[in-house]
């Protein structure tokens, strides 16, 4: 067994600046995961989507209007003060989800889902989705379907693992190779290598050398503000989805732009201009 | 045909007739069943939740039918605990009525979950964290205390209360009953009070989240303090009912007017604590969260303020007050009111607790979502109260189910 005892902390930082709107990120995590598809996908609410890609607008008018994309996986909370009681993980009443506390992952074990989705209500980001029908591929695509991901059955929730058999791989390639540990490029989710744009960067947190932490800098302090919230971005063009709410999200995202920024949380009227100014962030 | 079955004294109506009745009322359980083997066999993609909706008409159902039972364990509360002896003339019902309630919470617990097969992992692989499994022991256990506090009343029956076995342990069983109620009540507590925490704790939905005292946000008191109030709203507008179908006097004006009594006292002081609940929720909870009240109760074409003020003041406070003076108590008009407008309340704030927190956006991006049940939800939901309507007429036609009928009724009998 692998000695890898270092403590990590998973996760990534999307450059909004940079996503187009592809939906490359969406497709390859549905080739590498195994998703299946509906006969009729046209009901998007019932629709499986481990990565979603969301619209945002500014909501002006042309030629003022401006767009962003927002892919957005599971966000992996560690929960309030970082303690891994995210808000699914919590509310389980089988233990068919967990919290990682060497990796930071919040994985699901379909075998022990039992389908109460008590945890899909208990998710702001609707990141976890139920299996309404049994998995079906076009055919012929089974064939073609990754043994190293356990497709799931009907009735129960699934979600992004942040393609957490990718890092089994890299443990296993590290230990057959003699290391304690895997590099950063060894163990890289399917949407960040199918970005054609590069816009997302994933990696451990933790790790100083890795870019992704470079990016984010997290700050090991809880915010002053907040004593819930954890990990804090010191980058004052990055922030996470409804960070407010404490659930210390550990994916990141990265906008230049002041509006899409404040449309990763909810403020009051006023509210904004105290808290860009708190992180000093006060590009247009 | 079926005279030898009915208690002593007692006057029923024909066999035939009564069989008809149960026919058409099994004719609309059937169809329940009809969709809930479509569920259990197609999948919970016979119904129109979605990803979105992941708790809707049925966990409402759920919710409301626990909270209207819990006339049972408040009941046996009193009448076993405190003493109140005018109470053993209500008792017997409020337990049936809790007995459907609860067996009927369990059967659309068995239809809503995705692997019903798997649903013994809630005890196995239990998380002492969820609420959810609060919920799954303290319900399990206090269906199991009142189908003992059942039992003496089905061993009453004519003809089992002729095996003196049977009789004797009935005899002893109402001897001891105080324990099983003060379990009940140390149970029903906690499940309750869970399934408001079932709400409450989930601090990624704002409309839903509350602080609280140690690991109980204050849904969770506020669930038990309804559950005791309104629940026995619904046992007098059971009672009520029945009276009305069977054409008799059942129980004496001073039990129901003592009942909506205590009733009155717990809806008006639950619902103080629901508005302070309420307001601090709306101007300190969710504000801290960047929400500001408006937000959850506009833009959008059916969650207003409307619910919100039906909820409280139409269903709260009015029959808070009706059922506190005395006059309009023991006036039968304003007390049915009352009692109507109690048991929609509890309902209306189960719907709340429910369905509007899925509705709520929480991302700044993202959109209100309405959800429409599909008819095998319908079918599924209307299916205890054809089983509760069942399971009613056929314990009132064969067990001594209210102590005082004979009384009521001796004169119309010698007639």
């Amino acid at each position: 067994m692998i000695q890898d005892k270092k403590e990590h902390k998973f996760g990534m930082v999307i450059d909004l600046d940079k996503c187009t709107g592809c939906g490359s990120c969406m497709v390859s995590c549905m080739s590498e995961n195994n998703i299946p598809f509906k006969e009729d996908e046209s009901r998007k609410k019932d629709s499986i989507t481990w990565m979603r890609v969301y619209k945002l607008t500014n909501g002006k008018s042309f030629p003022d209007i401006q767009i962003a994309y927002l892919p957005r996986p599971c966000q992996h909370c560690s929960g309030k003060g970082g303690h891994g009681h995210s808000p699914c993980v919590s509310v389980c009443p089988a233990t068919a989800t967990d919290y990682g506390y060497d990796t930071g992952i919040v994985s699901q074990i379909y075998t022990r889902c039992f389908g109460c989705r008590y945890c899909m209500g208990a998710c702001p980001y609707h990141a976890r989705y139920f299996n309404w029908w049994d998995p079906e591929w076009p055919a012929g695509q089974e064939k073609y379907l990754s043994p190293n991901v356990s497709p799931r059955m009907r009735g129960v929730v699934e979600k992004c693992s942040l393609c957490y058999h990718r890092y089994q791989a890299a443990r296993d390639k590290a230990y057959y190779e003699g290391r304690d540990d895997i590099e950063e490029s060894e163990y890289q989710t399917a949407c960040t290598t199918a970005c054609p744009a590069g816009a997302i960067v994933f990696g451990d947190l933790n790790d100083p050398s890795h870019m992704v932490h470079q990016i984010v800098k997290p700050d090991p302090h809880p915010d002053p503000m907040n004593k819930y919230v954890v990990d804090k971005s010191r980058n004052p063009k990055v922030f996470r989805l409804l960070e407010r709410l404490g659930t210390n999200t550990k994916i990141y995202y990265l906008s230049e732009r002041e509006w899409v920024r404040k449309a990763g949380d909810n403020y009051l009227d006023g509210e904004w201009d105290k808290v860009k100014n708190h992180h000093g962030s006060s590009s247009k | 045909m079926d005279s030898a079955l009915i208690p002593e004294g007692a006057d029923r109506c024909s066999f035939p007739k009564f069989a008809i009745g149960i026919c058409i009322v099994g004719a609309v359980a059937l169809w329940g069943v009809y969709a809930m083997f479509l569920c259990w066999f197609k999948g919970l993609n016979q119904t129109n939740m979605n990803d979105y909706y992941g708790f809707a008409l049925w966990i409402w159902a759920d919710l409301a039918v626990i909270a209207v039972g819990g006339g049972a364990f408040f009941t046996g509360l009193l009448k076993y605990i405190f003493n109140v002896d005018e109470l053993k003339n209500i008792i017997n019902f409020a337990v049936i009525i809790g007995f459907i309630c609860y067996s009927s919470a369990l059967l659309i617990l068995a239809i809503d979950i995705g692997q019903p097969l798997r649903g013994w992992f809630i005890f196995w692989h239990a998380n002492v964290h969820s609420m959810l499994t609060e919920v799954a022991f303290c319900l399990s256990c206090y269906f199991a205390v009142l189908t003992i506090e059942f039992i003496p009343n089905l061993l009453e029956n004519r003809q089992a209360n002729k095996v003196p076995f049977f009789r004797h342990l009935a005899h002893n069983m109402h001897g001891v009953m105080a324990i099983f109620a003060a379990t009940g009540a140390f149970l029903s507590f906690f499940h309750q009070g869970s399934l408001g925490g079932v709400a409450g704790v989930m601090y990624g939905r704002p409309f839903a989240v509350r602080e609280g005292l140690l690991i109980w946000p204050w849904t969770f008191f506020l669930f038990t303090w309804s559950a005791a109030a309104f629940g026995p709203c619904f046992t007098l507008l059971v009672t009520w009912i029945t009276e009305v179908v069977t054409g008799k006097k059942l129980v004496k004006d001073n039990v129901v007017h003592l009942l909506a009594k205590i009733s009155g006292w717990m809806i008006t002081t639950y619902i103080i604590a629901k508005i302070i609940d309420t307001i601090y929720w709306a101007y300190v909870t969710a504000p801290s969260l960047g929400f500001k009240m408006s937000h959850f109760y506009t833009n959008n074409s059916f969650y207003g303020y409307w619910i919100l003020i039906t909820e409280i003041v139409v269903c709260g406070v009015i029959p808070g007050i009706l059922l506190l003076n005395k006059s309009t108590r023991e006036n039968s008009t304003t007390r049915w009111i009352a009692i109507v407008l109690g048991v929609i309340g509890v309902c209306l704030n189960r719907w709340v607790m429910v369905l509007q927190i899925m509705a709520v956006p929480v991302m700044s991006f993202d959109t209100w979502a309405l959800y429409v049940p599909s008819w095998q939800e319908v079918a599924t939901t209307v299916l205890p109260v054809a089983y509760g309507i069942i399971f009613i007429a056929i314990t009132y036609r064969y067990l001594p189910v209210f102590p005082q009928e004979r009384e009521l009724n001796h004169t119309k009998l010698e007639q």
